[in-house]
Formats: structure tokens, C-alpha cells, sequence
């Protein structure tokens, strides 16, 4: 049971809770100009989106080095953003996700 | 136990405080308030469990401990930041971009935080030091609806909202997909390993309320996936994620679309509410919104 990463979870907390509690306890100081809050709302979206696609589009070669992957992964996360999309729940579309890949990988 | 109202909850006519029959009015709407804060809460809770299900599968899937997974479920106690520290470990991302990363994903609780100030603004600042640990954007969207149906703040409605709906489910989820996830000899060969991307993905298409959302999830994508051919993996989802919100701002916003509040979870229904929030906070500089507008923000019915 490794501890390796609590520090890191230790500094992200230390990173979260300025944001969470600055405006509660000394209110009016956390006004931003509102396009940069516009900014910090569309970070979300972002971030979700870039680890998606890297974690779905990105592999490793046998040197090392990161390549383009295509895999039955793709179509298992589209399908997934097509059931969302359609029926907006998320957990039919993991469901989904998850069944298409492995029933691919069983086949294979 | 409850503290008092804001200054522009006080003067609501609606407030329960100046009714006709007082106190017992006041005890029936805190009441009966509570009860619907309790019914919406129980959704929350289910969907706590599934993330947390899901997030505990994927960090023993990225190479976390249980106890490493369950003390970011503590320390850090924000689902899409947590999300994106296993997908950021697991690429090999170094610590100080992923502590940047987790600055810049919670940095819209600052807007919850501002929106809440006025009503809590009598507590003590112990108290309000420990709810602001314990905000999300479930206690966030639970518990301004509550304050905003009563005209004033409740403490054990926060508490309620905070603690019970969404950090107990959460860290107990945690605990149950690390555990579940250990138990699983082959987690790939079962098509465990997609649930990450698929989970990402899927949040993000429900977070992309307009245009600019869309905008800035699809040039994130791009670029993350660009750069971490041309680089590193690790620096294209940094860049991507911090590249993508400027191209988006770069086109007009579209109308803000109301989700489906019920299946999808919270990010979705929260992103509008933060909308509202960021409107409210930087038009009139932290204000709470009039109690009687749109009381029910971000939550379901």
C-alpha cells in the first residue's frame, strides 16, 4: 500500500482551498474582471476533453515515444459521447463503453 | 440551528420572517424545505456513488494505493480535478503542472464561494473555514437552493448538503471501486480501461452547455492530442487544457442550454449554475441573487 501520492493529494487540497474559502472569509477580495472568470469556467470543459482524447488518441511506441493510436477505443468512446449526447446519462454510456470493448477485445 | 438572512434576504417580502403568523410559518417553511432538500440530495447521493465507483476504478487502474486514492477523496474532495490527477499520473505528468492543473479546475468554486458569502457572512469563521473545505458543487447547488426557498441560511442544511449527500458517498465509492478494481485480475480485458477516457469524455460533452463551452473542449482535444505527439503527452494536456478556453472566447458566446438536470450528474446541471453564479458575481460584485429568482438552480426538482 504505497503513500507515495498523498503529498501530491496534500498539495492539491493546499491548491483547492483558497477558492473555496477566500471569498467566505474576507469577502470582495476574490472579484475578477469577467473574462477571466469566463476563462476559469471554460478550463473544465478543457481539461476533461484534452485527457480524453490523449488517453484515447495517444499511445507508445516500442522506442518510447508517443505515437498516434487507433483502436477499438475509439469507437467505444464515441459511442459513449453518443449516448450521453442522445439520452444524457453518462453511466448507460460507461455501461456501453465498456461492454462494446470488451466483447471487441473477447472476439479478438 | 441556522444563521441570519443577508441583508437582501431580510428585506424579501416573501421572508418567512415577516408573515403573518411568524415563527410557526418560519418552522414550516425551514420544515418543509429541509424535506426537499433531503428528497434532491438523494440523487446527489447516487450519483456520488457512481463517480466515486468510477474514479476508485480508475485510480487502482492508473496505479494508485488505496490509501493514496482515498486521501485525494479527502484532501482534495473535487470529482473533475481528481479525474484529471489520475489521467495526469497515469501520463506522467510532474506534480507542480498537476497542482496547477487542480488550481485552475477548482478555481470556479471561487464563484460558489462569493455566491454563498452574503448568507453566511454571521458565522463564525471557524464555522465557515470547515464549510468552505466541504464546498462542491453539490453542496454548492443544494444548499443556495435552500437558503434561497427559506430567505435565509441554514447551517444544518449546509452540513446536510455537504457531508452527507456528497463527501460520505464519495470517499465510501472511493473505497469500494479501489477495492473492486483490486479484485479484478484483467481490468482491460473487460473494457475497464476505457471507463477513464469515456468517463472524461462524456463529462465533457455534458459540461458543453454553449458554444464556447464546445468550442473549448474540442480545441483542447486538438491540441492536447497535437502536442503530445509532437512533445509529451503529459505537456499536451496542459497545454491543450489552457489553449482550448482561449479559442473559445475568441468566438460569441451562444445561449447557455438548460440540461436534462436528472441522469447525467451534476457537472452538467452545475455548469449552468456556475453561469448564473459568474453573472451574479461579477455584475454585482458578490450579491446574493434575489431569493425569489429561479430558486431552483442546478437542482433537480
Amino acid at each position: 500500500m504505497s503513500p507515495d501520492l498523498i503529498l501530491l493529494a496534500a498539495l492539491m487540497g493546499v491548491a483547492t482551498y483558497p477558492s473555496r474559502a477566500v471569498p467566505m472569509l474576507a469577502p470582495g477580495i476574490e472579484r475578477l474582471p469577467p473574462r477571466a472568470l469566463e476563462y476559469l469556467r471554460l478550463v473544465t470543459p478543457a481539461v476533461l476533453a484534452a485527457l480524453a482524447a490523449v488517453n484515447t488518441m495517444v499511445g507508445t511506441g516500442p522506442d518510447g515515444q508517443p505515437v498516434f493510436h487507433v483502436g477499438i477505443e475509439w469507437i467505444a468512446v464515441l459511442l459513449c459521447l453518443a449516448v450521453v449526447w442522445w439520452r444524457r446519462n453518462l453511466f448507460l454510456g460507461l455501461l456501453v463503453a465498456v461492454v462494446l470493448t470488451a466483447a471487441a477485445r473477447a472476439v479478438a | 440551528m441556522t444563521g441570519s438572512p443577508p441583508a437582501a434576504a431580510q428585506s424579501d417580502g416573501a421572508s418567512p420572517r415577516q408573515s403573518a403568523t411568524g415563527t410557526v410559518d418560519a418552522a414550516t417553511t425551514l420544515e418543509a424545505s429541509r424535506r426537499r432538500l433531503v428528497m434532491d440530495g438523494l440523487g446527489v447521493v447516487a450519483s456520488a456513488i457512481g463517480f466515486g465507483l468510477v474514479y476508485g476504478l480508475s485510480a487502482r487502474e492508473a496505479g494508485f494505493s488505496l490509501i493514496e486514492a482515498v486521501a485525494m477523496s479527502v484532501l482534495v474532495f473535487a470529482g473533475a480535478a481528481q479525474f484529471a490527477a489520475v489521467g495526469a499520473v497515469a501520463q506522467g505528468v510532474g506534480w507542480p503542472a498537476i497542482v496547477l492543473l487542480t488550481a485552475f479546475l477548482n478555481a470556479r468554486h471561487l464563484l460558489y464561494s462569493a455566491a454563498l458569502a452574503p448568507w453566511v457572512a454571521r458565522t463564525g469563521r471557524p464555522t465557515r473555514a470547515v464549510m468552505a473545505y466541504l464546498l462542491t458543487d453539490e453542496a454548492f447547488a443544494l444548499s443556495i437552493a435552500h437558503f434561497r426557498r427559506i430567505g435565509r441560511f441554514d447551517l444544518r442544511g449546509y452540513w446536510y448538503a455537504a457531508i452527507v449527500t456528497t463527501f460520505i458517498p464519495w470517499n465510501l465509492a472511493t473505497i469500494g471501486g479501489v477495492v473492486l478494481g483490486g479484485v479484478i485480475a484483467e481490468p482491460s480485458r473487460i473494457g475497464l480501461d476505457v471507463v477513464f477516457p469515456a468517463a472524461m469524455a462524456g463529462l465533457a460533452v455534458g459540461l458543453a452547455t454553449g458554444r464556447r463551452e464546445a468550442v473549448a473542449a474540442g480545441a483542447g482535444a486538438a491540441i492536447a492530442v497535437l502536442v503530445s505527439l509532437a512533445w509529451a503527452p503529459s505537456g499536451g494536456i496542459i497545454v491543450g487544457g489552457l489553449l482550448g478556453p482561449l479559442l473559445a472566447m475568441l468566438v460569441p458566446g451562444g445561449p447557455v442550454r438548460r440540461t436534462n438536470p436528472v441522469p447525467l450528474g451534476l457537472a452538467s446541471e452545475l455548469d449552468v449554475a456556475t453561469t448564473h453564479v459568474t453573472s451574479e458575481v461579477s455584475g454585482s460584485g458578490g450579491a446574493p441573487a434575489d431569493p425569489g429568482r429561479d430558486p431552483d438552480i442546478g437542482v433537480a426538482p
